[in-house]
């Protein structure tokens, strides 16, 4: 339907004033409603698919269900993301199962400080080819010699 | 129909936010966040000089870390230099474009791309490496990073592999460090952009509301960077119940970008250009690892190559030497003369690859090919991999349909509709094609990046990156050369916020008319407008319907109904935020798909078969058409002009 949200597991992210998965997806479809203060996918023909609210739910609430359009029943793909990888479990729709696990990042999430070791900007180039960091690593641009 | 005007008396006044910068960057997908990652650098020189401080501003109508293409991860970076020569990218691209490019624009991007990787890298992205045996291995391995003489797996001449599920994630992370919270607004779309009152063509604002909240914002600036993404879900898609939201394009680049910067009249190039990738057939998973790294055949039903023999023939009689060449636009055409023959369906024959692959591998090894096969669906098109599961699809088992999709319009992967921009000085390109700084646009401090800056496709995720840098670093040294610029706008803000929020007023105004609010004499609502729009496209401009045909009668019927809509969009209407935005970018699409026609209007033949035809011009006409088409539409008059620009080939053949 693309993504849904299994309502026994949804806790509406403990009435927050952001949900997880409304902060996260991309075509901003995943909505609360507030009656029963569980999640739900507001337009599901908009979903790309992209797992992102499935990814993020602390409760592990979300799933696809491919689209109805062309995909038959019974198979899922599913996802345990964690810190430096990510898990995953297809379910083919005659039972078969494979696993896979792959890296995500090798740095913790939220250490990135982007200039580290990067050399500053030089003003009087601003207008020359290169970035900041190709000027202050002294690389040469090369131009157009093969006319 | 009358007029309708929003005066707040039935929908509620939003609370209007007035935000001063010097440079706001629009969008905060790949090329935003190169943008804000080299612009702070040089706004930090700058402050350290005495001309600072350069306040930096970033809007996003998502969330950064999953915003744009690279939301749900990638599995490859299609541009890395590496032990190539930018003269030979400039010459590949140019190859697969059918022959026109602006040089000077890919040729700086080459020479660019690699550090926007390096840094990547160093960011935390793994990168697959070749160990010493040869092998590949993950990124996560601890092998020496590109920068320090690693060995990436190479799955083209272009490409390296990546572990890319969370790509966008450190990317973002990257950018937002650099530019601080406090100056950035997610859950902000971008309505529109003004030109200043007092200098001609000149970028003043660029006014949005929030997605979440009821407010109205103007971002006044020096200069804007644009980087919305190009156009997707114009062309009325192939699956168009659930699964269009399986657009091959992620669903949400709505053609803002391209809209953005027609209204305030910045020159387009190339527009007539699409892309209709050749994908696995509805899941719309990637091609190229199969094809580049693990050797696969594709093959009409009957196992016969499509692009030879008798296919290759015919298509040599109208598109000769360009046919000989393969690109992606020729392979298409080959692909649907079979398909036409009834010789479908078309497979990847990713069996006989495996099987071809495993014959020379141990039991370990042949596991890990079947995890880098699924990796490659499961880092960026994961609904692929559901198809799989769902129809029982292993793929060293059997082979799996392909298919052309429906079009969409964009300028960074393998197309290149956009605007026409400034380029680097020292390159050697005509007086013409630079105007001061890099990759700004015909409208004075207005910077375009990424899917919308034209005649250069084949960026990919890094040179989307790269080509932000080049935008943001411009656009620091634009703004310390116009330091006592002012943005004066004509327009109060009361009508500003009363223009986004027309489609409220309306709504409120008319939904007690009918029982049922989707039906109403009174309004159109954004998903009927968006249908009206896919079907005007698909049926007169060359979507699947018509295998992708289309010619001067058609064209012109179809622009006269897109004008009709387009007078229709002044009652759009909306019963939330959500709804609101999707009003306005179907409101942007609309724009995009006009330039388009446009411009396949004015180009009179077949430049790009396999993508679209001209049935009236049904061949390649080097003679006339080796040459850009451009056009700008005035927004004092109204008019829309279409001109050729000549062609300059700056790089030997
Ligand atoms: C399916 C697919 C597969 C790809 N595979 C690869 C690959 O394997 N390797 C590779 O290197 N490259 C790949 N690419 C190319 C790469 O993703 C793009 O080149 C790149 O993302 C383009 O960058 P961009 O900044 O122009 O747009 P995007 O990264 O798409 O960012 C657009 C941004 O604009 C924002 N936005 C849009 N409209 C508005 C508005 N009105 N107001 C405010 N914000 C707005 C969006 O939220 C988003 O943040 C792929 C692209 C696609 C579509
Ligand atoms: S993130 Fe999960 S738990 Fe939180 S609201 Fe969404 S579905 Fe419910
Ligand atoms: S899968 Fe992606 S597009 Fe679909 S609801 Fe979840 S986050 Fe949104």
């Amino acid at each position: 339907m693309p993504s849904f949200v299994i309502a026994e597991k949804c806790d509406g992210c403990k009435a927050q004033d952001k949900t997880a998965c409304q902060y996260i997806c991309p075509n901003d479809l995943m909505t609360l409603n507030r009656d029963l203060m569980k999640a739900y996918n507001q337009e599901p023909d908009q979903c790309w698919e992209c797992y992102n609210c499935v990814k993020i739910c602390p409760q592990q609430a979300i799933e696809v269900r491919g689209y109805a359009d062309f995909v038959p029943l019974g198979g899922n793909v599913i996802p345990m993301r964690g810190s430096d990888s990510i898990m995953w479990t297809i379910k083919f729709r005659n039972g078969k199962l494979k696993r896979f696990k792959f890296p995500i990042r090798t740095t913790p999430e939220g250490s990135i400080d982007p200039y580290a070791g990067k050399p500053e900007a030089n003003l009087d180039n601003i207008k020359k080819p290169g970035y900041f960091t190709h000027q202050g690593e002294g690389k040469e641009m090369p131009v157009i010699t093969q006319k | 129909m009358e007029k309708e005007t929003c005066t707040f008396s039935y929908c509620q006044k939003p609370e209007i936010v007035e935000v001063e910068t010097d440079i706001l960057i629009v969008g905060g997908g790949m090329s935003a966040c190169g943008a804000a990652f080299e612009s702070v650098r040089w706004a930090q020189a700058a402050e350290k000089a005495g001309k600072g401080p350069i306040k930096i501003t970033l809007v996003d109508k998502a969330a950064m870390d999953r915003s744009g293409a690279v939301a749900m991860g990638l599995s490859a970076i299609n541009t890395y230099m590496g032990e190539n020569d930018p003269h030979d990218y400039v010459r590949y691209v140019r190859g697969d474009l059918m022959g026109i490019i602006r040089e000077d624009l890919v040729f700086d991007l080459g020479r660019h791309v690699d550090d926007s990787v390096h840094n990547f890298e160093d960011w935390g992205l793994p990168i697959w490496k070749k160990d010493d045996k040869g092998h590949s291995v993950d990124g996560a391995q601890g092998l020496p990073k590109l920068r320090d003489g690693g060995t990436p797996v190479r799955s083209g001449r272009w490409q390296i592999m990546i572990n890319g599920e969370s790509y966008k994630v450190v990317v973002a992370e990257a950018a937002k460090k650099a530019l601080g919270m406090e100056n950035i607004y997610e859950r902000v779309f971008i309505v529109k952009l003004l030109l200043d009152e007092k200098e001609e063509n000149r970028i003043a604002a660029a006014v949005g509301f929030s997605v979440r909240e009821n407010k109205v914002y103007i971002f006044k600036a020096n200069a804007i960077l644009l980087g919305c993404g190009g156009a997707v879900n114009v062309f009325r898609p192939r699956s168009v119940a659930e699964g269009q939201g399986r657009a091959w394009y992620p669903v949400w680049n709505s053609g803002s970008g391209y809209a953005l910067g027609i209204q305030v009249g910045a020159e387009l190039t190339m527009m007539e250009n699409r892309f209709v990738p050749a994908r696995f057939k509805d899941g719309y998973g990637p091609v190229g690892a199969w094809f580049l790294f693990f050797k696969a055949k594709a093959t009409n039903a009957l196992g016969e190559d499509y692009c030879a023999g008798e296919n290759l023939e015919e298509a040599k009689k109208l598109y000769s030497p360009y046919a000989e060449k393969m690109g992606t636009a020729i392979r298409n055409h080959m692909m649907m003369m079979d398909m036409k023959k009834g010789k479908g369906p078309i497979l990847m024959n990713t069996h006989t690859a495996m099987a071809e692959l495993g014959k020379t591998m141990d039991a370990k090894q042949l596991k890990h090919l079947e995890a880098e096969a699924w990796e490659d669906f499961l880092d960026m098109c994961i609904g692929q991999a559901g198809v799989w599961a769902g129809m029982d699809i292993e793929p060293d088992q059997k082979p799996s349909e392909i298919m052309p999709t429906e079009p969409y319009l964009l300028g960074s992967h393998a197309g290149c509709a956009g605007f026409w921009v400034s380029g680097p000085d020292d390159l050697g390109a005509p007086e013409d094609w630079h105007w001061g700084y890099n990759r700004m646009s015909t409208v004075k401090g207005l910077f375009m990046m990424g899917d919308i800056c034209g005649a250069s496709g084949h960026k990919f995720s890094s040179g989307s990156h790269a080509e932000g840098r080049i935008a943001g670093k411009a656009a620091v040294a634009f703004v310390l050369d116009h330091k006592d610029f002012k943005p004066t706008i004509s327009k109060s803000p009361e009508e500003l916020a009363a223009e986004i929020y027309l489609p409220f007023e309306i709504y409120e105004k008319y939904k007690t008319y009918s029982t049922a609010p989707e039906v109403n004499p009174h309004y159109i609502k954004p998903r009927m407008l968006q249908a009206r729009l896919q079907k005007i496209a698909d049926e007169y401009f060359g979507g699947v319907s018509t295998w992708y045909m289309t010619s001067k009668t058609l064209l012109e019927e179809g622009l006269r109904q897109l004008q009709i809509l387009k007078e229709d969009s002044a009652r759009m209407a909306a019963k939330d935020l959500h709804e609101l935005m999707r009003c306005w970018e179907n409101y942007h699409r609309i724009w995009s798909i006009e330039a388009h026609a446009k411009h396949i209007l004015f180009r009179e033949e077949t430049r790009y078969p396999g993508y679209y035809y001209r049935g009236d011009f049904l061949a390649i006409d080097d003679q006339n058409w080796k040459c850009f088409v451009n056009s700008r539409y005035d927004p004092k008059t109204g008019e829309w002009n279409c001109f050729k620009r000549d062609y300059v080939q700056l790089v030997s053949d």
